[in-house]
């Protein structure tokens, strides 16, 4: 066996491992999906019966189109595969519609996209340098790459088990990434100018590539202490990502320009009055600020300074997603929230800015963009966290203190996840996948870096390890015990309150690992 | 990588595809009134629970044997009741008796599905890490190959998780079994498998291997002196094992007549639900059934089956080697069926866990195309079939199932000959079992190569 796998590549056996992926996701076929898949299925309906002016102004579902246009063309696509499983799906009237076919149809739609997530891994793993040496396959940083690229928990679960196109969404994103660590720029700003036009969620990370294409790549030359040479200036290069960017757009938005109707497909995109955190508060900033409030509410009450009758009603995670008013602390508003994301990754924009480092150094400020607009985000869904491990794995491989971050932060996103997932019959399937995949990480990566000491501080690991205490206690411990009854939503904010500390202080030690100077000697 | 890291990751990708195959359908769904296997195990949780255990396996007013009867041995029936205990716990309504006939729900089905894989934790995914773990040769990375491709046996899902079935159980037992006769504590080992026979009746094909073995090695240390010993302790064992399993059942002997007959019914005749064996397929040719009566059937088959054992459980007296026991062991019949899982709907995953299963069966059997051609043996075989070379019979009968797999979903059987697919894969089935079996014959037959565990098992 030895023998046979060190002659083939680490590609060929993470190969291997994806066709087994693919056929998991097969086996994922049966489990219940949530209502995003009424969600694109009516999509599939109004794309397809439609025409293009009514697109974003249709509502007979209560899921109206809320993507760019790209998407709305992807999906038109889609829906001319899924006339030859069951032309039903596509009447927009047949809401809840989920025959057999349309459910395998569905899935396959995804498991199909998802190749050009495997393709785009596959060009990260090449762009990750390979020590040279009898290392076996299995412990080369690519094939560590490939596997918690391929077999991300909160990817399999958020794509397959509760259904969203995320694997095709991320392929862009990483290749987008990989293009510009083999220092292709302009494919690389294609890539990305088709993903923001496919999901605007990555405006997330939007100023971290225009800064750097402009500081790396218009400015094609730095002066001798690393500072901008402003005479190096490339007005060339500027108008050609100038042109990619607008004609990716033109390709997106023209028709809905042309119409007239770009104001209500902004409407559509940008739905400011939904409130500051989604049904389950995503663990982040916010989420610890509610609950800060909750209990000084609470507090408030019982020490006789607050009227009970002139609070608000509590329903954050009522399961409605509605503007809330905060009892004691000030109102949070979406200006707030815009200001606040965006002082928290000025200091990495201003990084990369300043002090360059290259494409890793734009792949660090990308992560903290997106780490920065989760944790401060306004209504950001408790999937954005996956927009930050995604990358970071590939940091992960290379360098040992961002390992020990991504295990921090990997570990306690993907427990964040757990909410998605809540009837008992699929209890086993996620309690097993994330097993898998963090005991498949912790050893991967610590061999990886053996012989150097843990890779994680005491403090992290007792946290880590108090997860699991939250887990039984959430999905064990607190179903069967009598304050189900009275306080339903306690799991879903501690499991919130409990990750966003570790979400947080990743954020801090990911900013702490960017701004210390370079060759300043790491704390043990 | 640590031993247990990945054994643990290959045993919780098993419990992955295991939960994901039993989300789909069971047997027997939604088909009133007699609905399937499933249906079969919820109504011996029934009885067991409601039932003194005298009448479970006696028709009476309470207890109607044509519903699902249960003709499985005693162990079986205490597991249902254990089941049958929690059933209750959780909601009485699943265990009303006669109310509860056809009861389906999807907590239902969370529960069932939920036993199955509880006994499959307990008993048969242990002994499988534990066999190839220490009972396997080669490096730490070809042991965990081997604990995966166990884990991931498409049959056994199947059946088990899809299907609906208790077979983990029984398996388990004898691979524990096997363990303990590897390690050399041969006592232990006649204690588990015994648990086995007592739980299915069907590990009996497993039985004259083990006898044989364990008389060949007492024989072997001399009846005189420590093989009498080992044999009484073995005997005794054995004895005790089934003292307490029938216990309940021996103070009438009426009752435990009762039982036997309900575990042999030899009155089925030979053909039930088409599955693979000899006469399926012989039948193809000689209308069987319409030259011989039943009864003569009955003794010719059972004639038939212990000549065609002979020959191994003769070699493995006169050597009893644990490479040799294990050998004899393969020739525990496969079944492959097909018509049953399209009966309950379970194309997908049998389609998905039996591609999984080839994929890695064919990226392991690469490894083995190192081996060299001594190694397997196959000199021999080869001499037997001159025409084909090794690696085009493997895709040959890969390509054989994978179009009989298709041809039943996809066409309809013509109207004269309406269970042409399902004699089809039988037959097949058989062939396949033909091949195996002269192949390890030839294997059991030929000079061992010297190997290091070899001596270390002698």
């Amino acid at each position: 066996m030895r023998a046979l796998t060190s002659c083939i590549g680490p590609w060929c056996v993470a190969r291997c491992l994806s066709d087994l992926l693919l056929i998991c996701h097969w086996v994922c076929v049966s489990v219940s999906h949530s209502t995003d898949f009424e969600v694109h299925r009516n999509w599939l309906a109004i794309t397809h019966s439609l025409p293009v002016s009514r697109w974003y102004h249709e509502n007979t579902s209560e899921w109206t189109l809320d993507y760019p246009p790209l998407f709305a063309w992807f999906e038109l696509g889609l829906s001319h595969a899924a006339r030859h499983f069951d032309p039903d799906m596509l009447l927009v009237e047949n809401l809840n519609y989920a025959s057999p076919s349309t459910v395998l149809f569905q899935r396959l739609s995804v498991i199909f996209t998802d190749l050009l997530f495997i393709y785009a891994a596959r060009e990260c793993c090449r762009c990750v340098q390979d020590q040279k040496g009898s290392r076996d396959v299995l412990n080369r940083p690519s094939f560590v790459l490939a596997v918690l690229l391929l077999w991300n928990f909160g990817l399999l679960i958020v794509d397959h088990i509760h259904f969203q196109y995320n694997g095709f969404l991320f392929g862009f994103l990483l290749l987008s990434v990989a293009k510009h660590l083999q220092r292709q720029h302009l494919q690389g700003a294609l890539l990305f100018s088709v993903l923001l036009n496919l999901k605007h969620i990555y405006l997330y990370v939007a100023p971290a590539y225009g800064v750097y294409l402009l500081r790396s790549y218009c400015f094609t030359q730095d002066n001798k202490d690393g500072s901008v040479s402003w005479s190096s200036f490339s007005p060339l290069r500027l108008l050609a990502l100038g042109g990619i960017v607008a004609s990716v757009c033109a390709l997106s938005f023209g028709p809905f320009i042309a119409m007239g109707q770009l104001p209500q497909v902004l409407s559509r995109l940008f739905p400011f009055k939904r409130g500051l955190c989604h049904a389950y508060w995503a663990p982040n900033i916010w989420a610890l600020y509610n609950t800060l409030d909750k209990i000084l509410a609470t507090l408030g009450v019982r020490l006789k300074l607050l009227q009970e009758a002139g609070l608000p009603r509590a329903s954050m995670t009522g399961g409605l997603v509605q503007e809330f008013q905060h009892s004691v602390l000030p109102s949070v508003t979406p200006s707030i929230t815009l200001v606040c994301t965006l002082l928290s990754i000025l200091p990495a924009v201003a990084s990369i800015w300043f002090r360059p480092r290259g494409a890793r150094g734009f792949l660090r400020c990308l992560l903290l963009c997106a780490l920065g607009s989760f944790v401060f985000g306004w209504h950001v869904h408790e999937k954005a966290i996956l927009i930050a491990i995604l990358p970071l794995s590939i940091l992960a491989v290379e360098n040992r203190e961002d390992a020990g971050i991504f295990l921090v932060l990997t570990t306690t996103g993907h427990y964040s996840l757990f909410p998605l997932l809540f009837t008992p019959a699929e209890l086993p399937i996620k309690v097993s996948l994330m097993l898998l995949f963090t005991i498949y990480s912790f050893t991967a990566l610590r061999k990886l870096y053996s012989g150097r000491g843990s890779l994680l501080r005491p403090l992290e690991s007792v946290y880590l390890l108090g997860l699991v205490g939250v887990a039984f206690a959430c999905e064990v411990a607190f179903p069967l015990s009598p304050w189900q009854q009275k306080l339903p939503f306690l799991p879903l904010l501690a499991t919130s309150v409990y990750c966003s500390l570790g979400v947080c202080y990743s954020f801090l030690r990911l900013y702490a690992s960017l701004l210390r100077p370079p060759g300043k000697p790491k704390q043990p | 990588m640590q031993t247990w890291s990945l054994v643990s990751m290959c045993v919780l990708l098993g419990i992955v595809v295991r939960w994901g195959v039993s989300l789909n359908s069971y047997s027997g769904a939604g088909k009133p009134p007699m609905f399937g296997d499933y249906e079969a195990q919820r109504h011996w949780q029934e009885v067991t629970y409601n039932l003194p255990l005298q009448e479970w396996y006696s028709n009476t007013t309470e207890n109607d044997l044509n519903y699902w009867g249960l003709d499985y041995p005693p162990l079986t029936a205490y597991h249902s009741l254990v089941c049958a205990y929690v059933a209750k716990t959780i909601n009485p309504e699943w265990v009303d008796l006669h109310k509860s006939r056809g009861y389906e729900s999807p907590a239902h089905k969370l529960f069932m599905r939920a036993t199955v894989l509880v006994a499959d934790l307990l008993i048969y995914i242990p002994a499988v890490v534990l066999y190839c773990l220490y009972l396997t040769d080669g490096s730490t990375k070809k042991k965990v190959c081997t604990v995966f491709c166990f884990l991931l046996y498409p049959g056994l899902i199947l059946i088990d998780y899809g299907h609906f079935q208790y077979n983990g159980v029984s398996l388990g037992f004898a691979l524990w079994g096997v363990l303990a006769l590897g390690l050399g504590w041969d006592a232990l080992g006649s204690l588990a498998f015994c648990l086995a026979l007592n739980y299915k009746q069907m590990e009996l094909y497993h039985a004259l291997p083990f006898f044989c073995y364990l008389l060949g090695k007492s024989v072997k240390l001399g009846l005189m002196g420590r093989g009498l010993f080992l044999l009484v302790r073995i005997a005794s064992t054995v004895l005790v094992t089934f003292a307490l399993c029938w216990l309940p059942f021996l103070s009438d002997p009426g009752d435990a007549m009762q039982v036997v007959r309900r575990i042999f019914p030899v009155a089925r005749g030979l053909f039930e639900d088409k599955v693979a064996n000899a006469w399926c397929s012989l039948n193809i040719l000689i209308k069987i059934r319409s030259i011989l009566s039943s009864d003569s059937q009955i003794y010719i088959s059972f004639a038939c089956t212990l000549l065609a054992v002979l020959p191994s459980c003769v070699r493995l007296l006169m050597k009893p080697t644990f490479w040799q026991f294990k050998l004899a062991l393969v020739r525990g019949i496969q079944l492959i069926i097909l018509p049953l899982f399209l009966k309950d709907g379970l194309l997908v995953p049998y389609a998905v866990t039996s591609l999984a299963f080839l994929f890695f069966s064919i990226y392991l059997l690469s490894a083995l195309e190192h081996c060299s051609e001594e190694e397997l043996r196959l000199g021999a075989f080869h001499k037997l079939l001159f025409c084909l070379p090794k690696l085009d019979l493997f895709y040959i009968s890969v390509s054989a199932m994978a179009g009989l797999s298709v041809v039943t979903v996809a066409l309809v059987p013509p109207t004269h000959l309406p269970d042409l697919f399902p004699v089809l894969v039988s037959s097949t089935a058989f062939l396949h079992f033909l091949g195996t079996f002269i192949y390890f014959n030839i294997v059991q037959f030929s000079e061992p190569p010297s190997r290091k565990s070899q001596k270390k098992n002698d």
